[in-house]
């Protein structure tokens, strides 16, 4: 990161309104074309506890959250109590001195104190414990040298719906937390280069829903649960309005059950959860790869096991995904990597889950599912190729058999509704017309044959899929191997280990199954120091590799605390390592 | 109104003879759907039958016409992503009483909730018969199973009561030995608009033969001074059991159903939708992320 950069921390309890605030500066910096990225780290609480929002403000495209606090926004003592020492050197923290104290002896050298009379500045607007929020907003973009203009304009727009007292009441506050700031405090001296250029911010889980809707699904079934609620938020608000049926089921047995009756009836169908509510899909899973139906499943991966960290991200549901249902199906496994991987993702899932007729799982986590970050509008192409496979819509084939026996697996499909079709979809081992074998006394042959014909779809899909390439120079010291959201973090730790005159290189898995196994192995047979990161206790990827390619990684740097890795953990591990190594 | 072109029961034969034990209630069943998607003239290439596992639950198999043999406890479930891609076709859901009362009554509750527009056919005969005899959620007290060999403990799920109380719009019941009976009511169940339950007593002659039981008992209360409006009506008569036990219509009533109130179906049917957003949809998306 050679640009400008500022992260500030927002730091208050669940009810305190973080979320909400750091949105609206996200949405600020976004509008003057500034990039920003957000983590917002939580618990499973409605108030109280303690809620830690950190927003890097960069006038490059950041990835991740970085490794810095520079300015902390303290919402409640809890806050001071427990940042307070991570605020960099130099650094400032802004909060009401009616409420909270700062503990001089914690402060690094040369923090800078603002503090701000809220209850004075706020007193006329009313008794919303709120308002402290948009005072100390309004004085942190005086601090951050950004326009007042952007930010009055936005809390215009987001009360209007209120009425002009609450627009008013917002607009002077946030006024009077500036005004405050501009004849107490120097600005800070960050002459940020802002192109005006208009930016879009926007959650990994909200894009799987906008990737949705491009793709033409037409059915979203959900049942709520961490992280993947938000995708059910966002779908719920914009899915209708398209023609998306959007349904709220009983349980996620229903909701799965659901998108498969869905998809069995020609409808692009979607459902999401967590690793809990996966648990309960898997029979299901299974259920369309037997019968031979489209659906897509996003499973947004928070620790385990069981109830585990509602609110904390992992990476541990990997073996989970490779075993949902009993028995063998084609199907893929996609684990996107960064923000936009998240739309993209999801309108290719579906063109592979129609044309080889299978389930197709996506594996996110509480980071990218959750995470809020700057996206450019042009990354967003609509005019999205949509492949529904081998699908007879006209005429009515002679001799018609559903599970018709093909050199590719797939045989093409009619919808319900099509006239002289009519055949059964069975969930038992079937014969080319879908004639249940199960009740036979035996018929090994045709199991076989039905096996090997629904398995032989796996090649296909593979060779769909784009083998994963090495980020980085070829020759390096070490080549780190991980897979899904780390992308962002890991590039960074690249480009910081390169300071340090250590040459590393990323291969970021996101195709898990099928898996480019020859590919894979001829990148890392190259590398003089493979380490798998990520953030589970046993490293499933490279269990998963080591179970593909034979080859096994020299170390793991594993994370399962429940906050995702920051870049400068990848730096000291990789030192330690290669410290080690070279004795 | 289109006249109904009435279809010979032979439209509907399936590719395929029912294993059934001889005698089996379910022939009963599959003869009164078949003749009654016929008398309503419903083409095969509109009708899925969804089921989920059991002896019942291969019944999709037996007829002509799409269908979806589907997970146990789950056909509910499955029926409903259908019709809610696809509300055009017929979607009747049949199964057994383990699979709609036991393992998959959550789906049951929840459909009848949600009024949606299903056909749910359950060939109650008080036992698992597929895994060859035990309690299931409909087995009588003090009965002797497999599972319960000093006689059942529990007390049995009262369908049509459990279906008034989670708000189904046509709760019937029918009995496999009264087959002209048993069509009418299933094809007044497929017209009704909503969510349909028609309970049928289907013995299983294996491992519970309740024929001799049921014969004299029956009657239809349609053909009584009975209100079939009137759910305060319906709930007690639901408890009718003993010498008497009344079959049919015990309550129906008009609601709109879960399509009718989705605004998603402005848009028409789902599958029948073109698909994708225009460059001009995906602006204005794009915009609300701004």
């Amino acid at each position: 990161m050679n640009g400008l950069e500022v992260t500030v921390g927002i730091g208050g309890a669940a009810g305190d309104g973080n979320a909400a605030t750091g949105d609206t500066l996200a949405k600020v910096c976004a509008r003057l074309g500034l990039h920003v990225f957000v983590y917002n780290s939580y618990q499973s609480i409605i108030r109280g506890g303690h809620v830690w929002l950190r927003m890097r403000i960069a006038d490059e495209k950041v990835e991740c959250h970085g490794d810095h606090l520079s300015l902390m926004m303290a919402l409640n003592q809890d806050t001071l109590n427990q940042h307070t020492s991570e605020v960099n050197a130099h650094g400032g923290i802004l909060y009401n001195s009616d409420k909270l104290q700062v503990a001089q002896d914690d402060l690094q050298p040369g923090v800078v104190l603002y503090p701000f009379p809220v209850k004075d500045l706020s007193e006329k607007f009313g008794r919303n414990p709120i308002m402290q929020n948009t005072v100390l907003l309004g004085g942190l973009l005086w601090l951050l040298d950004l326009d007042f203009d952007v930010l009055e304009g936005m809390l215009r727009e987001t009360f209007r719906r209120k009425g002009d007292k609450v627009v008013d009441a917002n607009v002077g506050v946030a006024t009077a937390g500036y005004q405050y700031a501009v004849e107490h405090y120097a600005k800070r001296d960050y002459r940020w280069p802002l192109s005006g250029k208009r930016r879009m911010v926007a959650a990994g889980n909200e894009l799987f829903g906008l990737g949705a809707l491009a793709a033409g699904c037409k059915l979203y079934a959900a049942y709520p649960m961490s992280p993947a609620s938000s995708i059910l938020h966002w779908l719920a608000r914009y899915g209708p309005r398209h023609g998306m049926v959007v349904k709220q089921a009983e349980d996620e047995i229903a909701v799965i059950n659901m998108a498969v009756g869905a998809g069995h009836v020609g409808v692009r169908a979607m459902c999401a959860t967590s690793g809990g509510g996966f648990a309960l899909m898997t029979e299901a899973v299974g259920l369309a790869g037997m019968t031979e139906t489209p659906v897509v499943v996003i499973s947004a991966q928070r620790g385990g096991p069981s109830t585990g960290l509602p609110t904390k991200t992992e990476q541990a549901d990997l073996h989970q995904l490779f075993g949902a249902s009993h028995g063998e199906y084609p199907r893929a496994i996609i684990a996107p990597t960064h923000l936009l991987d998240c739309y993209y993702s999801v309108i290719e899932a579906f063109n592979i889950a129609e044309k080889y007729q299978c389930p197709v799982l996506i594996a996110s986590d509480l980071l990218l599912s959750e995470h809020r970050e700057t996206a450019d509008p042009e990354a967003f192409t609509f005019d999205v190729a949509i492949d529904r496979g081998e699908l007879i819509t006209d005429g009515t084939p002679a001799d018609y058999k559903r599970y018709r026996i093909t050199e590719s697996g797939v045989s093409p499909r009619v919808l319900p509704g099509h006239e002289g079709t009519a055949y059964v979809a069975p969930s038992d081992e079937h014969d080319e017309q879908g004639i249940l074998i199960s009740d036979e006394f035996t018929n090994p042959p045709m199991r076989k044959a039905m096996m090997e014909k629904r398995m032989r779809k796996v090649d296909g899909i593979l060779r769909e899929l784009p083998a994963p390439e090495l980020y980085g120079s070829a020759e390096a010291d070490v080549t780190l191997v991980s897979w899904g959201s780390t992308q962002g973090l890991l590039r960074e730790a690249v480009a910081l280990l390169a300071e340090e005159g250590i040459t590393a290189n990323l291969l970021q898995i996101k195709y898990l199954v099928p898996f480019h196994a020859a590919e894979v192995e001829a990148i890392l047979q190259r590398s003089k120091c493979k380490i798998a990161v990520e953030h589970n206790f046993t490293g499933q990827l490279a269990r998963h590799i080591r179970a593909e390619t034979g080859i096994k990684m020299d170390e793991k740097i594993l994370k399962y605390d429940g906050e995702p890795l920051e870049p400068h953990h990848i730096v000291e591990r990789v030192k330690e390592v290669l410290h080690a190594y070279s004795r | 109104m289109p006249t109904v072109v009435e279809l010979p029961v032979s439209a509907y034969k399936g590719p395929v003879d029912p294993d059934w034990c001889p005698g089996c209630g379910d022939f009963g069943v599959l003869r009164g759907l078949q003749r009654a998607a016929g008398k309503l003239g419903i083409q095969p290439k509109d009708l899925m039958v969804v089921s989920g596992i059991g002896c019942s639950s291969n019944l999709p198999g037996y007829i002509h016409a799409y269908g979806f043999h589907g997970l146990h406890g789950r056909a509910v479930a499955l029926a409903t992503g259908m019709k809610l891609g696809n509300p055009d076709l017929h979607v009747v859901v049949t199964g057994g009483d383990g699979d709609g009362y036991g393992i998959g009554i959550g789906h049951f509750i929840h459909a009848m909730r949600r009024n949606m527009d299903l056909t749910y056919i359950v060939m109650n005969n008080m036992t698992y018969g597929l895994t060859t005899g035990q309690a299931s959620p409909t087995t009588p007290k003090t009965t002797a199973t497999k599972s319960t060999p000093e006689g059942n403990i529990e007390t049995p799920i009262n369908p049509l009561a459990l279906a008034l109380v989670s708000g189904a719009t046509f709760v019937g019941r029918g009995y496999s030995g009264e087959i002209n009976h048993l069509t009418d009511l299933i094809a007044q169940a497929i017209e009704h608009k909503g969510f349909a339950l028609v309970d049928v007593f289907s013995p299983c002659v294996t491992y519970m033969n309740m024929y001799q039981f049921f014969k004299p008992r029956v009657y239809n209360v349609n053909e009584t001074e009975y209100d079939s409006s009137d759910w305060h009506k319906a709930m007690p008569k639901t408890y009718e059991w003993g010498e008497k036990i009344p079959l049919g219509v015990f309550y129906r009533t008009e609601a709109p159903t879960y399509h009718e109130l989705d605004s998603s179906y402005k848009h028409g049917s789902p599958v029948a939708q073109t698909l994708g957003l225009t460059a001009e949809q995906g602006q204005v998306l794009v915009k609300s992320f701004m």
